[in-house]
């Protein structure tokens, strides 16, 4: 097909390589293309949060990204932080703290909360809610998952000052 | 032991790491179709034709089913076999289904499917109640009546009386994972459903009838669902039924998942109410007459809206013994989607109504609301008999006051109420408001039958058990509670259970699981079958060691007779090895129960589940916007099997509630059609929306009634703690002027503003 486009991007480490139409939804490249089925598809309208992946460093919802516009570029989801049997961090508090219930939000909730704990490494409660606020959670009333994140950074804040 | 203790969801692990897997995760074969429904524009007509010639030449497009390409039945309906699957003759609300588009992907069916259209001579439609009133046009031939006393008589000798009206809007599920379904074409005619369902038995039954084959030949199996909230309990039979009936004419698997426009269009909501009420009580709050009507708009199909309507009939007394009470209920059959369960199934509706009116005889009386609360409660202690609902059963299980009592101390409530009155005093933009609210929930499907539940457990020879039961996984933690029970039975740690994915083929004729009623069933039944394996371990072992059955232990890993201590593999395997039979399986029912919902008599429950909380909010007067600054929850989950996972339940239950109550408003527009079909328009709480204040426990004291390990139903109830926010606004409104405010729910803050109006009486 003639209107197919080149695509280049780095997704958890692997180099990808494909032609796509340029209007093809990132979160349907990652799921149907590529099996990576972590991202889900709640809303699709960009407001659930459900799809959240991490590109180029920023927090992005990839139901509303055209693969075009992730050509070139590195993209992270919940499987790239971390396997069952090496979870990061973050994934060892929401098991902990239940930061979970039916679990459908819970790796666009995760993937999001890496890039809050890089942008604000110390947060208080109410920076992790307003933070958090783009991913909806209809299960845990979100006082787990506001407790996961809390957890994961202090430990991470621990860590850091244990390295220096 | 493994009971009673906060273990992590059972799939936490795979969830954290996105390897968990819904419907729309399986790997499917190649080949695999996507299907997707063309859905009427218009609220009600007669169809005249389709015109899908341009869906046909649709890239991707492999076929096109309408009403007339059915085989067998054209009925989706859990109850009264009114809902096709697709349109025939006439249509009843915007959003249904039409045609179904099977394509080689989500996005080619989609797209053809906006490409259809439909010839539909438009009809008169019923979207009000009064309408729907004026022409009868209701479900049942008229209005079911429960009664106690003579409200009537009381309510002409009543020292006061009050009368009032509350709308109460209805509420969209949003489960995270919409509507989803896959089938695989098997051989003989066989197949394979894969639904994100709660209710996997009747989604066989249905695909059973629209393939017309035995159920025998349809196998479902669910493993998880993205959240359901009673919004999967019978509306997932469309997208089961029509990817059955596609896989058998294509012979390829097909799945359907709803767009989520598509799923908020097509599928039920919870119920909206009108509650409209004579109440007649004393100078001291006293409520002594009641005479209260519920008006629910149910939609165009029946759906389960008849058991919706007497949940909220049976829940119109909340916590409060009223002598004289009568209770009119009519279900109104209107052009909108088809009205369904959710999480508390009609109870919240008329709870609010009762609690409403608690609120206007107190605003009345110039009294705090908690007094008026106090005054009215069932009966409890040695003192004092047990006093019996308007429907008869006896309320012998009382625990309020106690559990209130410690709220409000541990809350420090009449303090807080006194210096929210102060601050009211000397803020005159924004104002707070403080209140407490009960829940007593009835626990048991009221349709008595259904309150029966089946498991299968294997013990495999090297030790490892497999559970299997009815329930179905949904983020309630039901998995992992019931197989705490397992492993408690057999004295072996959780990593000795399998737990796996609820299966009609491995346990048959299934409730869904509903009701809250999933820990309580299934638990039991699960009970019930590892004692029958482990009866019979211990009975060969007691053999083989010449001792008495009840010398042998089961316990951290091991089976010990006096002479020697197996690990439970060895005990497994001497047992296989003895020719004796490692598999059973369990079936429990509810005991105690009877209920006739004609007459509005019976014992319904098993038993009650409690709860209070205590919220407190601010107001912006001239705004509207608010806040939740502060909650307190003491919830009844009974002696709980895992009160991590049931304080998990308390939290979001309440903020769901709470969003019910406060942002999530649902609406229609002249034309029928739903204007709030996205979360761009449709809010429900964010992390940010939670109460910056919250503070969760569970309450210390085990069932009265005999239930698994004592334990108590938690799925629903603490839904109803989210009453406390919205009668705290009711508090906060009430402070900017003399007059009752008269809060409608939801109280978005265009609601706020005009109660502050209605408040200061301009």
């Amino acid at each position: 097909m003639s209107n197919k486009m080149h695509i280049k991007m780095n997704v958890n480490g692997e180099e990808q390589e494909f032609l796509a139409e340029p209007r093809e939804l990132l979160i349907h490249t990652l799921r149907e293309r590529l099996d990576i089925t972590g991202p889900h598809i709640g809303c699709e309208t960009s407001h659930c949060g459900a799809c959240t992946v991490t590109i180029d460093g920023k927090s992005v919802k990839s139901c509303t990204m055209f693969v075009a516009q992730a050509n070139g570029k590195d993209v992270t989801t919940i499987e790239g932080l971390g396997g069952p049997d090496d979870l990061h961090v973050l994934q060892s508090a929401f098991k902990e703290h239940h930061g979970l219930q039916c679990g459908f939000c819970t790796p666009g909730m995760i993937t999001r909360a890496s890039k809050l704990l890089e942008e604000n490494p110390n947060p208080t409660e109410e920076e992790v809610r307003f933070g958090m606020a783009g991913n909806i959670c209809r299960c845990t009333g979100y006082q787990n998952i506001v407790k996961s994140i809390l957890a994961a950074a202090s430990e991470l804040q621990a860590a850091k000052e244990a390295a220096e | 032991m493994s009971v009673a203790k906060p273990l992590p969801h059972d799939a936490a692990r795979l969830h954290v790491t996105g390897q968990a897997r819904y419907v729309d995760d399986i790997p499917t074969a190649a080949g695999a179709l996507h299907l997707a429904f063309g859905c009427s524009k218009v609220a009600h007509g007669t169809l005249q034709s389709l015109d899908l010639a341009a869906v046909r030449a649709a890239p991707g497009v492999v076929d096109v089913l309408t009403a007339a390409d059915l085989p067998f039945a054209n009925d989706v309906s859990p109850s009264a076999h009114d809902e096709p699957l697709l349109a025939t003759d006439s249509v009843h609300y915007v959003g249904q289904p039409l045609f179904c588009v099977i394509a080689t992907s989500h996005l080619a069916a989609r797209r053809a499917a906006g490409l259809g259209t439909a010839k539909i001579e438009p009809l008169p439609p019923i979207f009000d109640v009064e309408t729907a009133l004026a022409q009868n046009s209701r479900f049942e031939d008229g209005p079911r009546i429960y009664e106690r006393g003579q409200a009537n008589t009381a309510l002409e000798t009543a020292p006061i009386r009050l009368s009032g009206q509350m709308e109460i809007g209805g509420q969209e599920h949003f489960y995270l994972e919409s509507q989803a379904a896959l089938a695989v074409p098997g051989e003989d005619g066989d197949v394979l459903v894969h639904s994100s369902t709660q209710h996997p038995t009747e989604i066989q039954h249905k695909v059973a009838e629209a393939l017309g084959v035995p159920m025998h030949a349809v196998r479902v199996e669910t493993r998880r669902m993205g959240g359901g909230f009673g919004g999967k309990e019978s509306q997932g039979n469309a997208l089961a039924v029509a990817c059955a009936i596609a896989a058998m004419r294509t012979g390829r698997p097909c799945k359907m998942r709803y767009d989520r426009d598509d799923d908020m269009v097509i599928t039920g909501k919870r119920h909206d109410f009108r509650i409209t009420y004579d109440v007649g009580f004393d100078a001291t709050g006293v409520i002594t007459a009641l005479d209260v009507r519920h008006d629910t708009r149910c939609g165009w199909a029946q759906d389960l809206s008849l058991p919706v309507a007497d949940r909220a009939m049976l829940h119109a007394d909340n916590a409060y013994f009223i002598p004289n009470m009568r209770v009119e209920s009519h279900r109104l059959k209107t052009n909108m989607q088809s009205a369904t369960a959710f999480r508390g199934f009609g109870g919240p509706q008329g709870m609010l109504g009762m609690e409403r009116i608690v609120d206007h005889v107190a605003g009345h009386l110039g009294l705090d609301p908690m007094a008026v609360r106090e005054r009215n409660f069932y009966a409890t202690g040695a003192a004092a008999p047990p006093q019996s609902t308007h429907y008869g059963q006896e309320v012998d299980d009382f625990i309020l006051p106690g559990l209130i009592a410690q709220l409000k101390d541990s809350a420090d409530y009449d303090a807080r109420r006194a210096q929210v009155d102060a601050w009211n005093a000397e803020h005159d933009v924004l104002k707070k408001g403080i209140a407490l609210t009960p829940v007593k929930f009835g626990i048991s499907f009221t349709l008595t039958h259904l309150n029966q539940a089946g498991a299968l457990v294997h013990v495999y020879q090297d030790g490892s058990i497999h559970l299997n039961h009815g329930g179905t996984e949904m983020g309630q933690g039901l998995f992992q509670k019931v197989a705490q029970v397992a492993a408690d039975r057999f004295g072996v740690p959780m990593a000795a259970v399998k737990i796996t994915a609820t299966d009609t083929a491995k346990v048959p004729n299934t409730s869904a699981t509903a009701a809250s009623s999933g820990s309580d069933l299934n638990g039991m039944a699960v009970r019930i079958a590892c004692d029958k394996i482990r009866n019979r371990m211990a009975a060969h072992l007691a053999e083989l060691h010449q001792c008495n059955v009840a010398q042998i232990r089961f316990e951290d890993g091991y089976v010990i007779t006096p002479a020697q201590s197996y690990t439970f593999a060895e005990a497994a395997n001497l047992t296989y090895v003895g020719r004796v039979g490692l598999s059973a399986t369990g079936f429990y029912k509810t005991p105690d129960i009877r209920w006739d919902r004609i007459k509005g008599e019976g014992r319904p429950f098993f038993y009650f589940a409690y709860g209070a909380a205590i919220s407190e909010v601010v107001i912006d007067t001239l705004t509207g916007e608010n806040r939740i600054l502060r909650t307190d929850i003491l919830h009844d989950a009974g002696a709980s099997l895992n009160p991590a996972l049931d304080k998990g339940q308390v939290e979001g239950g309440f903020v769901q509630g709470a969003g019910w109550l406060t942002m999530e408003e649902l609406v229609w527009d002249d034309a029928g059609r739903l204007r709030t079909h996205a979360p761009s328009t449709y809010k429900i709480p964010a992390a940010s929306d939670a109460p910056d204040i919250f503070n969760v426990a569970l309450w210390d004291g085990e069932n009265r009634a005999d239930t698994i390990y004592k334990s108590k139903a938690v799925g629903e109830p603490p839904f109803m703690l989210g009453m406390s926010a919205f009668f705290a606004l009711s508090h906060a409104v009430s402070a900017c002027g003399p007059d009752y405010p008269d809060l409608q729910a939801p109280a978005t803050p265009e609601e706020v503003l005009a109660s502050i109006a209605r408040a200061k009486g301009v």
